[in-house]
């Protein structure tokens, strides 16, 4: 599975891992429902810190979609929203 | 559905609607590299942008720590002297300095953090590209209405989803500077305006300032004086020393003669 953090590139992510990266993540979600800026900022790391640990990054030259695309690792609760509204994500 | 899937599925769709769709399909395909492309220069001169930045703070940063030092100076001078009054004026001055130049190594970290994630981004851009347009080239030549859309599709949405990245780190990174470049300016003007360096300027400033001065001068002197005394030369200034070899100990009354005569 393709996992990209933005702004750091695309990992490979074997399968097995991906219990313990969900746990990671459901961390994340928590701190996002309770808006906990500090909580948050800690989950996001530990989640993206999952991701680089057990992937290796995925060849550069591929042309390949991820099936999971993470935050920045400077990522804050209010771009996190941003992003989920889908409002000036991308831009161009 | 998890948070991070749902957002995954959002950037992702919107990373597919930036892209052009033409008519004709392989028209799709050069119409997207040229955007490519674009992206591709955008991010360079994000760089160049960055790096400027950065110099700029660098620059800052070494002319308030001669500042720094050269209050120093004076405030070990001033100890020296006895007086304890602008010693004490010369640090506080200094402290004052110490506190920009902290914020500013903050910044200039940042702005290195900055330009290192932009340049990594633009070699991944570029493998991008040009697997792209290998691929594009292939799908040409070998273009059969049937197959073509969905290899289309294959390399557009995965170059997409990198261009969508790619994007959002040039905003991010515009954003940044540009506050940077605001605080930067503001000691530029602090500079140009002599506020940090009353101190050191000689002939300008205030009267303390000028004190300072006059004390460092006279200091010399007394300096200069007691060498005499004590049967040396003077401790020339940097500037007369670096000529001749062998000394100024060894040729001083020659030195003497070639001063009268200039």
């Amino acid at each position: 599975m393709i996992v990209r953090i933005l702004g750091e590139g695309q990992y490979d992510v074997p399968e097995e891992s991906l219990e313990q990266l969900n746990q990671l993540d459901s961390a994340v979600e928590a701190a996002v429902g309770a808006e906990d800026e500090v909580t948050f900022g800690h989950a996001l790391a530990a989640l993206l810190d999952g991701v680089r640990s057990v992937g290796t990054p995925h060849a550069a030259d591929s042309l390949d979609e991820s099936d999971l695309i993470l935050p920045m690792a400077d990522a804050t609760l209010a771009d996190v929203r941003t992003m989920l509204s889908g409002d000036g994500l991308i831009p161009g | 559905m998890s948070l991070m899937k749902r957002l995954s599925m959002i950037f992702r769709t919107k990373a597919n609607k930036a892209l052009d769709k033409a008519e004709d399909p392989r028209e799709t395909l050069d119409y997207s590299y040229q955007r490519q492309l674009e992206l591709l220069s955008k991010v360079r001169r994000g760089v160049a942008d960055v790096a400027t930045s950065r110099k700029r703070v660098e620059l800052q940063v070494n002319q308030l720590e001669q500042q720094a030092a050269k209050l120093s100076g004076q405030a070990q001078k001033a100890i020296d002297m006895g007086r304890e009054d602008l010693a004490r004026e010369a640090l506080t001055r200094k402290s004052g300095l110490t506190a920009q130049i902290t914020d500013l190594k903050t910044q200039h970290a940042a702005l290195q953090a900055e330009e290192e994630k932009l340049t990594l981004a633009q070699q991944r851009l570029q493998a991008k590209v040009e697997a792209f347009r290998t691929r594009k080239e292939t799908i040409k030549a070998t273009y059969t209405a049937a197959e073509a859309q969905t290899r289309i599709n294959e390399a557009m949405s995965g170059i997409g989803e990198e261009m969508g990245d790619v994007g959002l780190a040039i905003q991010r990174a515009e954003d940044k500077t540009a506050q940077m470049q605001a605080r930067a300016g503001a000691i530029d003007e602090l500079l140009a305006s002599g506020a940090l360096d009353d101190v050191t300027q000689v002939g300008g400033g205030d009267d303390i300032s000028r004190e300072l001065d006059a004390m460092s001068s006279a200091a010399d002197v007394e300096a200069e004086l007691a060498a005499l005394k004590a049967g040396n030369a003077p401790k020339a200034p940097e500037a007369i020393e670096a000529p001749t070899e062998g000394g100024i100990l060894a040729t001083e009354p020659e030195k003497a003669t070639t001063e009268g005569e200039s």
